[in-house]
């Protein structure tokens, strides 16, 4: 037991530290790739429902790619064919080596997965929201942004919270995966401390711990938030 | 106003004469409103995309036509297409891999998840509270974690398992991702059930009650058919979600195809590798989406009006 305390302490000797510093790196990945996720799904919701056909198809495309498409795929995609990429239109310019973040490479592809499928969330709920706020909306006088800003988006994030929510915990373990392109969050460093001390059992179920921990205080917040978006509602 | 082509010149009918107006533009040219722009211009620039992804893949390949003048066409097709001839085999197990290493877990996930179920909403707090916790553990963390956990973690009990001689199946990778896959969709799919079962209203129970049927029987009769017709979308969902989630099976050097993909691609250092990959994953997403649709179309036809 005294073992078990001594490899999992801070310093030298457990890896304590180690692991601590892999959390820092999974949330702060997962919290830097949720407002580009948002925000994409957003404007992807938005060209989902307008009239324009062509807006329509191409939203829909991009919807089919990244959900179609593995995860892990997606990131390799971005990685691998980001640095090629990058280093060919650079070898226009003349010789230079580039390599590609792997925090940045892993914002990108998480945030691709996530915006495809918040827009169908956004969506969803923008189909929830009656005609009829829009039409009392325009017998107000108020204009399109005014109409958004003050109608439509407080009822829009009260509806979309719950599918929300539930894309932000699969997007915190999806952030696992950019352990295999070397980036040092969690798994990474479990993986490290399993190797050294030939103690996988302990470490990964250590990693699988702090999931589920992230998972509990995100659920806390989201009730949280969930109350706030609901505050305008009458409570029976 | 008046119309010069209208009446003999000078003429009443002349001064007096409507001219006519422009016809109204015809409805099938739309103006080019900022949305219509943004629209065509993503469109343009999927389908060059597309184009240059084929393009990517004949240029890899060396497919060209070639001007010979000879023979009765004066072009022939030359192509090298090396990585497919040496890979191509590979591929097509790797993807017969990933189908049976998906079929097997959701076929052993079904059998895990009923038993499971009636755990989960049994009355008795014990057998209930485990059913959460399994439930909760898999649902909240990462596939890839549960998936080192199982084949890594195995081996701090390698001494117990071999004097019960289970260490063979933990030695492979194969039992162990099968094993993980199995343990986390059935953690999904009673979550499913579990939903559906108790969103079947709860008149129809009583109505089976009513007419006398023994509470296994308005189960297995009335209940699980309409459950299971609510939880065909899901059902769905859910392979979908397995067949992208099998692709990490990869990491623990099992030979699907996305392993296939990287051992080609990390021999060869060729791109086309992951495009091949993702073509295929594509394909093989899209065909069942489509094809659940069709047979989530035809099972609930006697509920559409």
């Amino acid at each position: 037991m005294n073992e078990i305390f001594t490899l999992l302490s801070f310093g030298d000797m457990g890896w304590g530290d180690e692991i601590a510093l892999g959390v820092v790196m999974t949330v702060s990945l997962a919290l830097a790739s949720l407002p580009i996720g948002l925000l994409l799904g957003f404007l992807l919701a938005l060209a989902k429902k307008s009239e324009e056909p062509s807006l329509r198809a191409a939203a829909n495309i991009y919807t089919t790619i990244f959900r179609g498409l593995p995860e892990l795929l997606t990131l390799f995609l971005v990685y691998y064919g980001g640095q090629i990429l990058i280093q060919q239109v650079l070898a226009l310019f003349g010789e230079f080596y580039f390599e590609v973040n792997a925090f940045l490479a892993g914002m990108i592809a998480l945030s691709l997965v996530f915006s495809s499928y918040a827009s169908e969330a956004f969506l969803s709920a923008f189909r929830a929201i009656n005609k009829g706020q829009y039409e009392g909306a325009n017998a107000l006088g108020l204009g399109y942004v005014q109409t958004m800003r003050l109608v439509i988006l407080p009822q829009l994030v009260r509806l979309s919270l719950p599918a929300l929510s539930n894309l932000w915990l699969i997007l915190l373990k999806e952030t696992s995966l950019v352990s295999i392109i070397g980036l040092a969050d969690i798994i990474r460093y479990s993986n490290m401390a399993a190797r050294t001390t030939k103690e996988p059992f302990l470490f990964f179920s250590v990693a699988c711990v702090i999931y589920l921990v992230l998972a509990v205080i995100s659920s806390g917040g989201i009730s949280r938030l969930d109350a706030w978006a609901k505050r305008g509602e009458i409570s029976r | 106003m008046s119309d010069a082509s209208i009446g003999t010149p000078g003429s009443y009918v002349q001064s007096q004469a409507i001219q006519a107006k422009a016809p109204p533009p015809s409805p099938t040219s739309r103006p080019w409103t900022p949305t219509r722009i943004v629209g065509t211009t993503w469109l343009t620039l999927w389908i060059v995309s597309g184009l240059g992804i084929v393009w990517f893949l004949l240029n890899s390949n060396s497919v060209a036509l070639v001007f010979d003048g000879e023979g009765l066409l004066p072009v022939s097709l030359t192509h090298n297409a090396k990585f497919l001839t040496k890979y191509g085999e590979k591929f097509v197990s790797g993807f017969i891999i990933t189908l049976k290493l998906v079929g097997v877990s959701m076929l052993l996930g079904v059998l895990l998840s009923i038993p499971m179920t009636f755990m989960r909403m049994s009355k008795n707090r014990v057998l209930g509270g485990i059913a959460y916790g399994y439930v909760y553990f898999f649902r909240g963390t990462p596939l890839l974690a549960q998936v080192f956990l199982i084949y890594y973690g195995a081996g701090t009990f390698r001494e117990p398992l071999e004097s019960v001689d289970l260490w063979w199946f933990f030695r492979d990778a194969w039992n162990c991702a099968v094993l993980a896959f199995t343990l986390n969709t059935a953690a999904y799919q009673v979550e499913i059930l579990r939903g559906s079962i108790e969103n079947i209203a709860r008149g129809q129970w009583e109505a089976a009650s009513a007419l006398g049927l023994p509470k296994w029987v308005t189960f297995w009769k009335i209940i699980l058919p309409q459950a299971l017709i609510v939880s065909l979308r899901p059902y769905g969902n859910e392979i979908i979600l397995m067949i992208k989630g099998s692709a990490i099976v990869a990491i623990i050097t099992i030979y699907d195809l996305m392993g296939e993909t990287r051992r080609a691609f990390s021999r060869t250092y060729d791109f086309q590798a992951y495009v091949w990959a993702a073509i295929a994953y594509l394909v093989m997403v899209e065909t069942l989406r489509r094809a659940w649709d069709r047979i989530e179309a035809r099972l609930t036809r006697h509920l559409k009006r």
